[in-house]
């Protein structure tokens, strides 16, 4: 067996997502991968982590085996600092208290723009998603780290429509269309991790997954993709990651 | 309804309720008869939390129509008022059944043929809508929603340079709807009402709105409300009923009491995402039309399930 065998996209996507948390940091985080990262960060390097939840809560504790079904249910409370309204907790990210956002992705471009209302026209969609949630605000207001599965028709030159903004149309538009702070600052996928240029703001690859070649990512991305000159290569999950991680979600709910 | 409404107007409908220290506590049939065909209705809780699911059940049941609701985030909630006919309007941030079962595959037939229309805002806009209805102030200022696709397709808001920083803001309508219907674990029955937990943004919508609807797990005496006034988090005087509905977000969770009910949960998506229109009226009639009472529903989920949601809930205070 070799050792890409010995784990799934989805662990592998956490626990990289997991990596990418500083200890200390206030990190605003979504459902599924984001809110099970942010927590094995926790239990791993980073204990002094602040996770944030929309449905409002600071400082989640949450419990192994216990994940909740969304940031709005009991589930997110146990062990946290404070419970507060929904709107409150965003505004948090409005008056700059948080460091991190960090959210899945449906759909993504090459400034980082993140699409999950509609495939399509919007005027007619072929599909119509579920919508943003915080997810708008999230990505207007923070830095942002967003964690999805890495496929063509995921990553598009343009997406069909911006439900979060990353650097818009890139370079200081983003700033020029009325969002001085935050941005779009990694992306993890099960294939390799990605930043963004300075000045042009285009996604860039910083390290490739391990056993993964630039042109499987090439190959399964829909624009063409920058390369950092010094490309790296990521450490593969380690065993104790993959041990807590397992614990956390012990019925598979997120990792698969 | 949409178009912000004139202070003279809010105004006056307010000093038009009777805020008497009354008590108020109806059926939940009676309640349902509060909500007129057309009403705004604004919706507390958020996914499957806190929903006021009993209320719901019974405007479905009295068959009403065209009501405009909104709500932060909706869950099935939203399916079951597109699905029954008494709502083809929903103003919300985020739309379908929960992450872990996809896409609503009902609120993508209503929404993609036309048949009824999901108005998307920002979560943030959402709360600065009901925010401003509260403070009775025609709009609030918010920093996200710019740049994005979100705002290019609500006619509603409005992008401005500030007068003080020379900085673009967008400014998101007030939101005053004709009813709230909210969920708590118990009120007095004048309507004095505590919420533990997550309070989303319920007490904006309380305040917001020009009736408001309380269900209640349970009805506790006002001296054991004045006991605790700290934990009053809506007052007697935004009130118009009251029903004591224990286990009124069947099947969705109330904090402290029960999580959601989720084998019953997962039997709905099943139903509903296989066939949208079928799946939905077989749902409707065998739950929501077939049962004679809210306890006769809670039976239908079943006392196994309805009991295990119950020990989960409390499980939250073993520490």
């Amino acid at each position: 067996m070799t050792l890409k065998s010995t784990y799934t996209a989805g662990e592998l996507l956490a626990i990289l997502s997991a990596r990418q948390l500083v200890d200390g940091q206030v990190v605003f985080a979504g459902v599924g991968i984001p809110l099970l990262a942010a927590t094995l960060a926790q239990r791993l390097d980073c204990p002094g982590l602040t996770i944030l939840f929309e449905g409002g809560v600071i400082g989640a504790f949450v419990e192994p085996g216990k994940l909740p079904p969304s940031t709005n249910d009991q589930r997110c409370t146990v062990r946290a600092n404070m419970v507060l309204g929904s709107a409150e907790v965003l505004l948090l990210l409005q008056r700059g208290y948080v460091d991190v956002g960090f959210m899945g992705g449906a759909q993504i471009d090459q400034y980082g723009n993140l699409n999950s209302s509609f495939i399509g026209d919007p005027a007619k969609p072929k599909t119509r998603l579920p919508g943003t949630g915080g997810g708008n605000d999230i990505s207007s207001l923070t830095n942002m780290i967003v964690a999805m599965k890495h496929e063509k028709r995921r990553f598009v030159e343009n997406v069909d429509f911006i439900t979060s903004p990353g650097w818009l149309n890139g370079g200081h538009t983003r700033a020029d269309g009325g969002l001085p702070a935050g941005g779009m600052y990694r992306v993890v996928t099960d294939l390799a991790v990605f930043g963004f240029d300075e000045t042009t703001r285009r996604l860039k690859t910083l390290a490739l997954n391990p056993g993964v070649t630039r042109e499987q990512v090439q190959d399964n991305t829909g624009f063409r993709l920058d390369f950092d000159d010094d490309v790296r290569v990521t450490e593969p999950p380690t065993a104790q990651e993959l041990s807590v991680l397992r614990g956390l979600d012990p019925d598979r709910l997120y990792i698969g | 309804m949409s178009e912000v409404q004139s202070y003279t107007k809010l105004r006056k409908d307010l000093m038009q309720r009777d805020r008497s220290l009354r008590e108020k506590v109806v059926s939940l049939e009676e309640a349902a008869s509060f909500v007129r065909d057309s009403d705004s209705v604004s919706i507390g809780g958020s996914t499957v939390s806190r929903t006021p699911m009993g209320l719901i059940w019974a405007l479905i049941r009295a068959e009403r129509t065209k009501l405009s609701c909104s709500r932060c985030i909706v869950s099935s909630d939203g399916d079951l008022l597109f699905g029954s006919g008494a709502s083809e309007h929903i103003i919300t941030s985020w739309f379908s059944q929960g992450i872990l079962w996809g896409v609503s595959k009902v609120m993508r037939h209503y929404v993609e043929t036309g048949k009824a229309r999901y108005d998307e805002w920002s979560h943030l806009a959402m709360g600065m809508r009901f925010r401003a209805g509260a403070m009775g102030v025609p709009f609030m200022p918010i920093r996200s929603m710019l740049g994005s696709d979100v705002v290019k397709l609500r006619p509603e808001p409005k992008q401005i340079v500030c007068p003080f920083t020379n900085e673009k803001l967008l400014l998101v309508p007030a939101l005053n709807p004709d009813v709230a219907l909210i969920h708590v674990q118990r009120c007095d029955a004048y309507g004095n009402a505590q919420i533990d937990g997550l309070q989303f943004m319920d007490v904006d919508l309380a305040m917001a709105a020009n009736k408001v609807i309380l269900t209640t797990e349970r009805i506790i005496s006002n001296d054991q409300i004045r006991r605790a006034p700290d934990r009053t988090k809506i007052p007697f005087f935004a009130v118009d009923a009251v029903v004591e509905l224990p286990f009124g977000c069947a099947p969705h969770e109330c904090y402290g009491a029960y999580e959601p009910m989720m084998r019953h949960m997962e039997y709905y998506v099943d139903l509903v995402n296989k066939d949208p229109v079928e799946g939905m009226r077989e749902y409707l009639d065998r739950f929501v039309y077939g049962p004679k009472s809210w306890t006769e529903f809670l039976d239908l989920i079943g006392i196994e399930e309805v009991l295990a949601a119950g020990r989960a809930g409390q499980s939250i205070y073993d520490t």
